[in-house]
């Protein structure tokens, strides 16, 4: 009982100085915000990038979504460990499973789908620290799209967080910044891996505000 | 009178002024447009109704005393500026740079009012952030449109942090015969241009034909400037009983600082216009972002701040 209550305070704190920091604002562009079991698949520059997806979402559906996430960075300490299990209830997977010998991580992610909920992932794979837009797409999305054909695949842009908290950087700079939801994706009939993924990449792009 | 009667007046004559707004505003949707979406009138009334906050925030300032004051305008600054900064382009290489104008320019400023030390509250930004800032972003390594990024973050600290900490420094003006009158002060600047805002904004939609500068902005109109500078100048004259001047006087730095205002609109459109935007933000339903709202008191702030230091101090 206490329990719930610290993990429910601490979320609200996260997503509290989420907002405070960077006025964070969802626009849903292609898709209504409502129940529907979901793959939101955003671009990933930061760490705090779930944080501001998830703020974005109404609260009724935060419950119900479950952000995937490296073990090896979230498991690293007790407080790491806390946030992202307990107060954000995370699908862990390891990105090394091939040498580890860890569970396959889109098993891992469709085991979290027959619950019901949906989930937040970054198909880059990794954060992007490059002059790039996006990085190429790993696979995941794709066994994901052929395996439940059922659940909607929505492109989702974070745009500015990479400027309030850059890789490495400790002091966030309070900019404002925006969550762009858009028109969901399924795999089409006979499309291979690299169309679809280069789809579901332009998709992503589409969101995305002109370059000055 | 005394100074709190005055208050307690004016901001009574405000709000019967919002009543009646709001009883149009309502009044016209209901006759033109009732249940049905009208661009003009539904933004009217969202306006409207944001003014209603925007003088409440202010009133609990007032009664908050130079403190309230003073946090009321650090917090118009920074959302300001956060504004400012989010349309900039800036790179990795800025991190440190703007770091130090959120959490140490920024409050410095206002802390340095606090204390009423002018000698330094006017160089921080333009001299000592202007030295510092462009030397924390070459310490970082990037050249990449180096002087383009150090004059935008310079720029977004001076119009949004400088310009705007002009208004809560007024009370640190002493002048003779106006002791414990400071606030009045501050209601006068902010009446005055907001209302040439508010009055080109009606002129304009009345009887605006001609665009004054069709280049930078869509939407001021000749009709809107004169109708709104002469409406506002015309207020500050009547409102003269509040402040240190004569009435000639209050004419005077009442048009010069709706002609600031107007300019700093103009300046700031012209911003918004090369970044490919119509508004700074979404914080203020109906008008935009903070800077969408302040722009004017920017720009009018430090002139009048140093046209009353000048005349009316000893």
């Amino acid at each position: 009982m206490l329990r719930h209550a610290v993990e429910a305070l601490v979320a609200t704190s996260i997503v509290g100085f989420a907002r405070l920091v960077t006025g964070v604002r969802g626009v849903w562009k292609g898709c209504a915000p409502n129940y529907q079991q979901r793959v939101y698949f955003a671009n990933h520059a930061s760490h705090g990038d779930f944080v501001l997806l998830w703020s974005a979402l109404p609260p009724a559906l935060r419950h119900s979504t479950r952000p995937v996430a490296g073990s090896d960075y979230w498991l690293k300490s007790r407080l790491r460990r806390f946030i992202i299990q307990d107060v954000f209830r995370a699908v862990l997977i390891d990105r090394d499973f091939q040498h580890s010998g860890s569970a396959n991580p889109v098993e891992v992610m469709l085991t979290a789908l027959e619950y019901g909920d949906s989930l937040i992932i970054f198909p880059e794979g990794t954060r992007n620290t490059t002059e790039e837009r996006l990085l190429p797409f790993k696979g995941g999305l794709y066994k994901l799209a052929e395996a439940r054909p059922d659940v909607e695949l929505v492109p989702v842009w974070i745009e500015n967080l990479n400027r309030v908290m850059p890789k490495g950087e400790a002091v966030p700079i309070p900019l404002l910044c925006t969550v762009s939801f858009g028109e969901p994706i399924r795999l089409a009939e006979s499309e291979n891996r690299a169309d679809f993924l280069n789809r579901a990449r332009e998709a992503l792009l589409a969101l995305a505000p002109r370059l000055t | 009178m005394s100074p709190k009667h005055e208050t307690l007046w004016l901001f009574g004559s405000i709000g019967l002024f919002l009543v009646v707004a709001t009883l149009i505003g309502r009044v016209l949707k209901h006759f033109f447009s009732a249940g049905k979406p009208h661009a003009v009138l539904d933004n009217l009334n969202a306006r409207i109704d944001a003014w209603w906050y925007m003088v409440g925030a202010i009133g609990l300032a007032f009664a908050g005393g130079k403190g309230g004051v003073i946090l009321l305008f650090a917090f118009v600054s920074f959302a300001a500026l956060r504004e400012f900064i989010t349309l900039t382009h800036t790179r990795r290489g800025d991190h440190y740079a703007l770091a130090l104008s959120f959490f140490v320019a920024l409050p410095a400023q206002y802390l340095l009012i606090w204390i009423d030390w002018y000698g330094m509250y006017s160089i921080l930004i333009p001299v000592y952030a202007f030295l510092v800032l462009p030397i924390m972003a070459a310490v970082s390594g990037d050249a990449t449109r180096f002087l383009e990024r150090a004059a935008k973050v310079q720029w977004g600290l001076m119009v949004s942090v400088y310009c705007i900490a002009h208004v809560p420094a007024l009370l640190t003006l002493d002048i003779p015969g106006y002791e414990d009158r400071h606030l009045l002060l501050i209601a006068f600047l902010i009446l005055v241009v907001q209302s040439s805002d508010v009055f080109q904004y009606i002129w304009g939609k009345l009887f605006g034909k001609r665009l004054i500068a069709p280049a930078v902005s869509p939407s001021k109109t000749v009709e809107g400037f004169w109708g709104g500078i002469a409406s506002s100048t015309l207020l500050g004259t009547a409102l003269y009983w509040i402040t240190p001047f004569k009435p000639w006087q209050a004419a005077i730095i009442a048009f010069s600082i709706c002609l600031m205002g107007f300019a700093g609109g103009l300046v700031m459109s012209a911003i918004k216009r090369d970044r490919g935007v119509k508004d700074w933000g979404t914080l203020i339903e109906g008008h935009g972002g903070m800077l969408d709202r302040v722009d004017s008191v920017c720009f009018a702030a430090p002139v009048f701040f140093h046209v009353i230091r000048h005349w009316w101090t000893p």
